[in-house]
């Protein structure tokens, strides 16, 4: 966090003068470890063997919380008979398909609710189109009346299980798996347990260091166990945050610029699954079920009347017809791979620079290589505009310019300071920018390039009677370029008579009355008023700061912030109070905007059969999953398994000490000679994993170019232990050359302890630490660390397995031109033939 | 210059006798120092803007004299950052006014060897034709079993990171009513 946010870091800081205690778990020792009390250091990829510990510490020693598990969580409800646990398996859960490599789910449901599994087939339609989790969004097809048994006690209620679930994960098993010495772990885990409670919460943050793994769902997982057993959702000072990487990355989830997603995290119809609107809105609403997503049928009606206007009509199905469908796998890796096998004609990329940023950088060039058509727009002349002429595939004779087809488009673009519009951080918070000065030159923002590209296409298509262009014709796209203004009163919604803007998405409705962009962030332009725009000092408020921008949903600034009062609605304790029910006023009140209903008391019952809203008890906290209950358990919903049971990384040095299964059995990677990976095998004995420095950003586009940073961080380097240095014969500030199945690159060696060797499973684990920032482009170059890692995916989010692998590390530079093919083809033959 | 100006003027004689023991303020401060005043004094505007960075969103005030950028700082009033911005943050200006920046379309044709110059209009041009053509050579009304697909496969878009929400919003838009679904951004890296 030190590194990567250090802005953010400036919190921890303040907090450890006033008495906090900082641990930090992390493979290599950075900026945020020296300003820890303690700094524990782990192997990269078993992060689920360690947080498994800690939920055993927490179930075996009873440290949970309990008034608020019981309450809040789904630690009482009953599971069906006929689920069976890693325990029972070896490794798999029940259900498992081995010829598709996924889980039929329907053993995992609550008891008696069984029939409510999946289709056939659709475990495996999910994981191609990364669906899986939308439940998180969505709500889960889980009906409200589960039985439970609130004294924790029936061994089918997800509180046992979950204790038998993690009974193995013992402090010698953290110790084995992880190398992390026992008394350091129970350190941690005596220090997490003691700061939780109804005095004291504990925060845990994360950042991409999760999120890229073949497992990377599961480790968020993991975490969110640990923090509802402990009474940390929904509370102040608590949470799990991920720290996100890019100025408006959240944004682009919420208004999504993602395959299978449309604005609020609508699903971009199935051809199969969604056929029809009303199976397409069903799919959403869950008609059954209780909670938010009950009302979807407004947002959705109201998301097409702002694509449509009044070309968008019941019987029309407000056009739902012009949506195009997914069928399958349509995500960035699958693009790159299609782009190499010639299917995919044109390319934009936005901002973006995957030839540096992206694994596999080689497939990513080759196919950039292969396209008849490329658009790059960006601020400089990155590498992903310039790979036909001095990419590392020219070097080595892969790519020949002469013979090259790929036309290019370099469009430059507009900074940050040269346009109007909103980013939305980490937290949710949406925050205004003023446009300081105009473009220079040629450069444009995208709200320009993407106003005229519409309309050029269509003034071309201007009368055609074809039906496929009848979904652009109609499109509701103005002649003048809108101002940003002008869309964030679209992605606001406004009722269609008049044109006022709707104060928030409960005032959305099916009946076509209004319309609305993105339904999360309704109520951005209440009253007429940019609500991002509000900038009241932070001296002058409390706090919450409320008037400085504005968070969705409804400007709350703590998700299910209903879990920070008891289930009668009494604050926790005077020290952690941030919302509660006032009973005199008949309403919730407190620090935040209450994440619930205003004048819903605690003690308020649904009617039999009530669902939707109406169905929300008084103390379901969680208001937007079916259940309203926090899920320690996941009876639906995730690819790989109801509960995070540690898996190897798809490159790993050793055997799974836990389960006979090696790595997430679900797990994607693409079966063909391009896109290989590294075998467990002593050619590739050491493990590496990446991160950021603090005067770098991602893949250099907007750092490297820069004179202050390229100065600060002039050169590609790797960091190895003292141990390792010598086995290898590594030379401090001398070349060495990393190898995986895919790639030699070179780097100057940096010998610290910073890295340290770990005893895992009773042998020596040595890792390799490298930044990646660096490419051909710019003020300071050198080799990508992304050519290194291979296409390994997790099977919930089709993201990366970029922060585990294994590779080897020689000393010297690396060989050139056609010499670095064979070097990493020699390699690869000596892996496959396991000769070490 | 008297003498009493003179003794006056020596900081120890200042820090000794004035507000500043310690000597970090007025104590220190020469004629020259004195004399100065911060370039953001001068300015002919100040646009409140965010970070473009990570995802902390640090508040950056930007200021513009005669149509350039002359500072951007952390702005205080955010109670996000309350003024501070990391060593990018703080680099901003430089990546703002770089003369490393593209300003001009640059075109590489088809087996082409180096870059050349093109008009913005007519660049948008040809990919607006370009756009038109790969979605008619690509595209899909329905799947086997005759369900609608109205799609294309032949096109792709990576980005979005490190735009606005309203860019955005008009970039799925845009795509979505073409047919175009391979839309995808740093949030699946």
């Amino acid at each position: 966090m030190a590194e990567a946010h250090p802005v953010g870091f400036q919190y921890v800081v303040e907090a450890k003068n006033r008495g906090a205690r900082v641990i930090h778990v992390d493979p290599r020792f950075t900026r945020t470890s020296a300003l820890a009390h303690t700094y524990v250091p782990m192997r990269a990829g078993a992060d689920i063997a360690f947080l498994g510990g800690v939920i055993n510490y927490i179930l075996a020693n009873e440290k949970d919380f309990r008034e608020y598990v019981v309450a809040y969580t789904n630690a009482s409800m009953i599971v069906g008979e006929d689920f069976q646990d890693t325990e029972d398996l070896d490794g798999l859960f029940s259900g498992f398909d081995p010829d598709l490599r996924v889980y039929d789910q329907s053993t995992w449901q609550y008891a008696g609710q069984g029939d409510v599994g999946q289709p056939e087939g659709a475990a495996h339609a999910d994981r191609e189109t990364a669906s899986g989790l939308e439940q998180e969004s969505h709500g889960p097809p889980v009906p409200a009346d589960v039985p439970r048994d609130p004294t924790l006690q029936h061994p089918r209620c997800v509180y046992q299980i979950l204790r038998r679930h993690y009974a193995r994960y013992t402090p010698e098993v953290v110790e084995r798996v992880c190398g992390v010495p026992r008394d350091q772990f129970l350190e941690v885990c005596a220090a997490w347990t003691a700061n939780s409670g109804r005095e004291r919460t504990t925060a845990l943050v994360y950042s991409v260091g999760w999120t890229q793994h073949s497992v990377g769902v599961q480790y968020i997982r993991a975490g969110a166990i640990i923090q509802l057993l402990l009474g940390n959702m929904g509370r102040p000072g608590g949470g799990v945050m991920a720290l996100r990487g890019h100025a408006s990355i959240q944004g682009s989830t919420d208004i999504p610029t993602l395959f299978n997603l449309l604005p609020g995290y609508l699903p971009m119809p199935h051809h199969r699954q969604h056929e029809t609107f009303r199976q397409w809105v069903d799919a959403i609403r869950h008609p059954e079920q209780q909670g938010f997503w009950a009302n979807a049928e407004a947002y959705a009606v109201s998301l097409l009347k702002a694509y449509w206007g009044d070309a968008a009509r019941p019987e029309n199905d407000w056009g739902y017809g012009w949506l195009p469908r997914l069928t399958g796998d349509h995500g960035t890796y699958q693009q790159v791979l299609d782009m190499i096998d010639g299917r995919i004609k044109g390319y934009f990329l936005l901002g973006q620079n995957p030839a540096v940023g992206s694994a596999h950088g080689k497939a990513q060039r080759l196919g950039m290589a292969n396209l008849d058509w490329l658009v790059v727009r960006d601020l400089f002349e990155i590498e992903s505009a310039t790979f036909w002429k001095d990419g590392p595939e020219v070097a080595t004779g892969e790519i020949v310019p002469e013979r090259c087809r790929t036309e290019v488009f370099l469009m430059p673009a507009a900074s940050h300071a040269e346009k109007e519009g909103t980013f939305t951080q980490t937290q949710r918070l949406l925050q205004w920018r003023e446009k300081a000065l105009d473009p220079p030159g040629d450069c444009r923002s995208e709200l320009w390039f993407f106003h005229h590209l519409g309309r050029l296409v269509r003034e071309r298509l201007a009368g055609s009677t074809r039906p496929r262009d009848q979904g652009i014709l109609n499109l509701t796209w103005p002649d003048e370029e809108p101002s940003g203004e002008d869309v964030l009163r679209e992605i606001n919604g406004f009722d269609v008579v008049t044109g006022e803007p709707v104060p928030n998405f409960t005032a959305l409705k099916a009946d076509g009355s209004t319309a609305c962009g993105c339904w999360i962030y309704s109520g951005v332009f209440q009253d007429g008023v940019n609500q991002a725009a509000r900038r009241k000092p932070g001296s002058e408020q409390d706090w919450v700061a409320r008037e400085w921008g504005w968070a969705w949903p409804s400007d709350r600034r703590t998700l299910y912030n209903r879990a920070s009062a008891d289930p009668e609605g009494r604050p926790w304790s005077e020290r952690k109070k941030y919302v509660w029910w006032d009973p005199d006023a008949g309403e919730w009140t407190g620090y935040d905007v209450p994440d619930f209903e205003k004048n819903k008391p605690p003690g308020y019952r649904p009617p039999d059969g009530a669902t939707g809203v109406e169905a929300i008890s008084g103390d379901d906290a969680f208001i937007m999953q079916g259940d309203g209950k926090g899920w320690l358990y996941a009876p639906s919903g995730l690819i790989d398994g109801p509960l995070p049971a540690h898996y190897e990384p798809a490159e790993s040095t050793v055997r799974n000490p836990l389960y006979g299964r090696q790595a997430n059995p679900t797990h994607k990677v693409y079966d063909r000679a391009d896109s290989p990976i590294n075998p467990r095998s002593a050619v590739y004995p050491y493990v590496f994993t990446t991160s950021r420095l603090t005067e770098h950003h991602t893949a250099g586009g907007m750092s490297r170019q820069l004179a202050y940073l390229s100065e600060l961080q002039p050169e590609m380097f790797v960091e190895v232990s003292p141990e390792l240095a010598t086995e290898r014969g590594l030379e401090h500030r001398g070349w060495a050359h990393i190898v995986t199945t895919r790639a030699a690159i070179e780097a100057r060696v940096m010998v610290t302890d910073r890295l340290r060797p770990l005893r895992v499973d009773g042998r020596v684990v040595h890792q390799i630490w490298l930044p990646y920032h660096w490419g051909g482009q710019g003020l300071v170059t050198g080799d990508s660390a992304n050519d290194l890692i291979g296409i390994a995916l997790d099977p919930n989010v089709l993201i990366q397995e970029s922060k585990a692998g294994t590779c080897d590390i020689r000393p010297g530079r690396r060989p050139t031109g056609g010499d670095l093919l064979a070097y990493v083809e020699q390699y690869r033959r000596r892996a496959e033939n396991n000769d070490g | 210059m008297g003498v009493r100006t003179w003794i006056e003027g020596w900081p120890v004689y200042r820090q000794l006798t004035g507000t500043d023991p310690l000597g970090r303020g007025a104590a220190a401060q020469s004629a020259r120092s004195k004399g100065l005043s911060a370039r953001t004094g001068t300015v002919d505007s100040m646009a409140r803007s965010v970070c473009p960075y990570c995802a902390v969103g640090c508040g950056q005030r930007i200021f513009v004299t005669d149509g350039k950028v002359v500072q951007i700082e952390g702005d205080p009033d955010s109670p996000i950052s309350r003024g501070r911005l990391c060593p990018k943050g703080s680099a901003s200006k430089s990546l703002v006014t770089s003369d490393r920046r593209q300003t001009r379309v640059r075109y590489r044709r088809p087996f082409g060897t180096g870059w050349e110059d093109l008009d913005l209009d007519t660049a948008m041009d040809m990919i607006a034709d370009r756009v038109l053509q790969a979605r008619d050579a690509t595209w899909e009304d329905r799947d086997s079993g005759g369900r609608p697909l109205n799609r294309t496969l032949g096109i792709a878009s990576l980005g979005g990171a490190t735009l606005d929400n309203e860019e955005n919003y008009l970039i799925k838009k845009l795509f979505t009513a073409l047919g175009a679904i391979q839309i995808e951004n740093q949030a699946r890296i």
